[in-house]
């Protein structure tokens, strides 16, 4: 015992240049006081920015953190700047303190060792998240092993317009059918936009006799044997799409204002709570419904993520922290708010945090969680960088 | 004494502040393109990088459209310019579309583009206005406008912002053209008023506006906001994917894109050099359609239908921010309503704070690149004045160069340059960029004013014991107010509407009107764009305001100082 006081009295110095420790959270709160937070997440969605605003002003408020949100239009954008920073040689002061992440970007940066940690399952919160019931601990089958903390949970739901579209469809066949009735009344964000991928991904899963064959890294056997099925699909869809396929909405927000204004009937959302919430702004006719298919649909949780060549990882670790309390879970599944599915084990909450839960009206347009169904699994995400490349390259360039 | 050497340098140093970072990001695209990246691991030189973008199947598509939309946007513009002014100038519906077009010089790009769309799409304001009367649709029919595959939007979003650049040049350039008298003669030789004008005054305004034609030329071959806005998707034209290529997680993408970024360079002079071949074929053309006589029998009909053009392409852009207008107030508007079922203040309120940040760091990188601009810019014809200096038209060339080059092809080398270099400031690293496309156009917005000066104010000045700074200091600068006011508000516009050099050397740190606003556009929320885009508006319109009222004041006892 004794050498390991002398050596921590030797490492001190070092230890204040160094990281902090996340399992030693007094250490990280008061290191955070006074940082600036710059959080990389996807611009997009007002919505959204209005929440992250406001997670600016509690952890000001109760951490001393300061919050500023950088807007992007692309999460890969936040990766090449520290890609970039990491050939520069900026290790110590990046520009990104913290990412809105998932999936192929996390996969490719946990393995180009640009991210700090373990640090997620250190964190306070960590305790009342659901961490057996949800798929917080593997980011499209990618284990996370704490490189990035849960903040939200996704799943794919159909948006349709009760008026002009009554009938819900079953499964992606009977979408198909749909289409090829309507013509021009459905459209999906492009590829390789996340929700156009997942789009293909939901096709897939529901199509394919055995979707266990996702869950492993593609090969080309495996590719071969999958994907003809998938583009047998897409090409007879695509010239029932909307604009026959020669153009498509940039993102899923973007359907939005289409379904308003009676151009399309049917989208497709990540966000269960999301039709809901663009009702009560005026985005979205109060007639609009949401549905799931039959086998159930693709889920999964959004994370955050901090690059290692971060200045204010102290600061990042509370606004990660932050975003898992109960009462930053509850707004941000308050449809009035982002209508997002919340990442906590309502059994792990005191009375009091649940009872923030059941005060939640969730919504004209927003399912329950029975309703909701079964949630599918991500595929593995090699599958999903091939598939979007062969998009591209069959419908993205084809006109 | 050194006070006096301070002046020589200052066009040095202008010249070093709008040529250095276009250099270095050129040097910054040609390493990567050839496939040396040392900070990746890859050291070239090899030619992978062509190969793999000469492997994508949208290539020809996008380098098609990159042409087309450029070639048929600088053409169209210069058409509609060239005829109204050869069949109206002087008139009074030339005066109308003069004061029209003038304002709308100074609204962004990106504000001009969303207004478009929101005017011509399927479900816009247009087909609202329609319908169901007229059309008969209770649904927006199915029609590609916007993003249409030929880029035919894209297209008319650029001549409707290029039609008052091209017809504010060739008003200053007509000013030297003695035009007037050479039409009075044509005419009392028979000539109707647009051949004659076209015979003989055309040639001698062309001479001098085309160094702005090829600016037009190459900003519409490369343009990405407006691309992004009203572009096609599949594929995009060339510049849009090399900003995506550039943003691409894998590195090995970002040699592509510098590979893009070469061969966008290698377009834009080749379409260049046809033009230049294209003058000469239409001179030849010209001088034998001289030759025949003609007196011009369609002249009416070819004055009135360019007319009707350029007030189309005047109407787009202001009917555009009403629209934008209309959509920032708007409750729930469904097709086909022709206006809003409400309007509400809840809009303003939630993007409110939001624009109020971006328009602070706006309006920060604005007025200080302008001000170093306009002081370089004076220096610069300071030195001109005191040193007998003469620029010749290489010099001019030499001011219109930065604007030449891609701006796809400099800014990503230059992002990592400036990375190398630590230079970790986003802010003032934008502010560098920006100065590369502000410099010139307030170069070329004060200068003949400046030299228009009449030199023997200077000489009863010195007469009365006044220092050659006292000369500038107290009597030429104040006397200059208003094209200096302007010269500042062109500036900040230029500034204000920045797209690229804003997000690809601000790292998406910095994030201005123009940024926040074309972030929007791929959400799809009109209230939230219509918020931006009025708010950007109008960060580039309030100094031309301003540039008139200042003067107005300061000079409000001194009639013939308000002018000049």
């Amino acid at each position: 015992m004794k050498h390991l006081a002398i050596l921590a009295a030797i490492m001190s110095p070092l230890a204040a240049m160094a990281d902090p420790d996340p399992a030693d959270w007094d250490a990280v709160t008061q290191e955070a006081n006074g940082q600036t937070v710059y959080w990389n997440a996807w611009g997009g969605s007002t919505t959204t920015n209005d929440f992250i605003a406001w997670v600016g002003d509690r952890v000001a408020e109760d951490y001393g953190v300061t919050l500023e949100h950088v807007k992007l239009t692309d999460t890969a954008d936040a990766v090449t700047r520290v890609l970039s920073e990491k050939q520069a040689g900026e290790n110590d002061d990046g520009a990104i303190d913290m990412i809105w992440i998932n999936g192929a970007n996390f996969a490719a940066m946990k393995e180009a060792d640009l991210l700090f940690g373990p640090y997620a399952e250190q964190l306070p919160n960590w305790a009342i998240v659901d961490s057996a019931g949800k798929s917080v601990q593997t980011d499209f089958t990618v284990p996370v092993e704490g490189f990035e903390s849960p903040w939200a949970m996704a799943q794919v739901v159909f948006v349709h317009d009760t008026e002009d579209m009554p009938n819900t469809v079953g499964s992606m066949v009977e979408l198909l059918e749909w289409a090829r009735e309507n013509p021009g009344r459905f459209s999906y964000p492009q590829p390789p936009d996340f929700l156009g991928t997942t789009f293909l991904k939901q096709v897939l899963v529901d199509i394919l006799p055995d979707p266990q064959i996702l869950a492993t890294p593609v090969t080309d056997a495996t590719y071969d044997e999958v994907t003809p099925i998938l583009w047998d699909y897409l090409d007879l869809l695509t010239p029932n799409l909307w604009r026959q396929g020669k153009a498509y909405p940039a993102t899923g927000t973007a359907m939005f204002p289409l379904i308003a204004d009676g151009e399309i009937d049917l989208s497709i959302s990540f966000s269960p709570g999301a039709a809901s919430t663009a009702i009560a702004n005026n985005e979205l006719p109060p007639t609009v419904r949401t549905f799931v298919l039959d086998k159930g649909t693709i889920g999964n949780a959004s994370f955050v993520a901090i690059p290692y060549n971060s200045g204010s990882k102290a600061g990042a670790m509370v606004v990660a922290n932050f975003l898992m309390s109960p009462e930053a879970q509850a707004r941000a599944q308050d449809p009035e708010v982002l209508g997002y599915g919340t990442v906590l084990n309502m059994d792990a909450l005191s009375a009091d945090d649940r009872a923030l839960f059941d005060a939640l009206d969730l919504g004209v347009a927003t399912l329950s969680p029975a309703d909701l169904g079964v949630v599918q699994a991500e595929p593995h995400p090699s599958w999903m960088t091939r598939i979007a490349d062969d998009w591209v390259a069959r419908y993205g360039v084809a006109q | 004494m050194n006070r006096r050497r301070a002046f020589p340098a200052l066009p040095v140093l202008t010249l070093l502040a709008m040529l250095g970072p276009v250099a270095a990001g050129l040097w910054g695209t040609v390493l990567p393109a050839f496939g040396h990246l040392p900070a990746a691991g890859l050291t070239g030189p090899s030619l992978d990088p062509f190969r793999e973008l000469f492997g994508w199947a949208g290539l020809p598509r996008a380098v098609l459209l990159s042409v087309t939309t450029g070639v048929i946007a600088t053409s169209i513009s210069l058409a509609i310019v060239m005829l109204v002014t050869a069949g109206w100038s002087g008139t009074r519906p030339f005066r109308a579309l003069e004061r029209l077009l003038s304002p709308l010089l100074s609204v962004p790009h990106a504000a001009a583009a969303f207004g478009l769309a929101f005017l011509i799409a399927p479900s816009g304001w247009l087909s609202r206005i329609a319908s169901p009367g007229i059309t008969g649709w209770d649904r927006p029919p199915d029609l590609l406008i916007v993003q249409d595959s030929w880029g035919l939007t894209m297209t008319a979003g650029l001549i409707i912002k290029e039609v008052p650049f091209l017809l504010l040049i060739t008003l200053a350039a007509l000013s030297q053209a003695d035009a007037p008298r050479s039409v009075a003669i044509s005419q009392a030789l028979g000539y109707g008023r647009l051949t004659g004008w076209l015979k003989t005054v055309f040639p001698r305004v062309y001479a001098q506006i085309r160094p702005p034609v090829y600016v037009v030329l190459a900003y519409a071959m490369s343009v990405v906001d407006v691309a992004v806005i009203l572009g096609p998707n599949t594929p995009p034209s060339l510049s849009v994917q090399i900003v995506k290529l550039m943003s691409d997680p894998d590195l090995a993408m970002r040699l592509e894109g510098a590979a893009g970024a070469l061969l966008q360079l290698a377009l834009v002079i080749g379409a260049l050099a046809v033009w230049r071949l294209g003058e000469v074929i239409i001179a030849r053309l010209g001088r034998r359609w001289i030759m025949t006589g003609r007196r011009g029998r369609f002249d009416p009909l070819v004055a009135q239908a360019a007319l009707g053009l350029g007030a189309i392409s005047a109407l787009a852009v202001l009917l555009g921010l009403v629209v934008l207008t209309l959509w920032s107030f708007a409750g729930y508007w469904g097709f086909p309503d022709a206006l809003p079922d409400s309007f509400t203040l809840k809009n303003w309120m939630r993007h409110g704070p939001g624009t109020l940040e971006a328009l602070a760091e706006t309006g920060l990188i604005a007025i200080t690149v302008a001000t170093v601009a306009l002081i370089l810019t004076i220096g610069c014809l300071e030195a001109e004045y005191r040193y007998g200096l003469t620029f010749s038209a290489r010099t001019v060339w030499l001011l219109y160069l930065p604007l030449l080059i891609p701006q796809t092809a400099f800014l990503p080398g230059l992002q990592t340059l400036m990375l190398n270099l630590g230079a970790q400031d986003g802010r003032f690293a934008v502010m560098l960029a920006h100065l590369v496309f502000v410099l010139p156009y307030v170069f070329l917005s004060l200068a003949d004013p400046f030299r228009a000066w009449d030199s023997r104010m200077g000489v009863i000045a010195a007469a009365l014991r006044a220092s050659p700074n006292g000369v500038l200091w107290r009597v030429r600068l104040p006397m200059l107010l208003r094209p200096i006011l302007t010269a500042l508000a062109v500036g900040v516009a230029v500034s204000v509407g920045q797209y690229l050099a804003t997000l690809l050397v601000g790292g998406g740190r910095v994030a201005t009107l123009t940024t926040e606003a074309v972030a929007l556009a791929s959400g799809g929320d009109r209230r939230a764009i219509g918020v931006y885009g009025l708010m950007q508006t109008g960060a580039a319109l309030v100094p031309f305001a301003l540039a008139l009222l200042i003067p107005a004041i300061v000079w409000r006892n001194r009639k013939g100082l308000r002018h000049g």
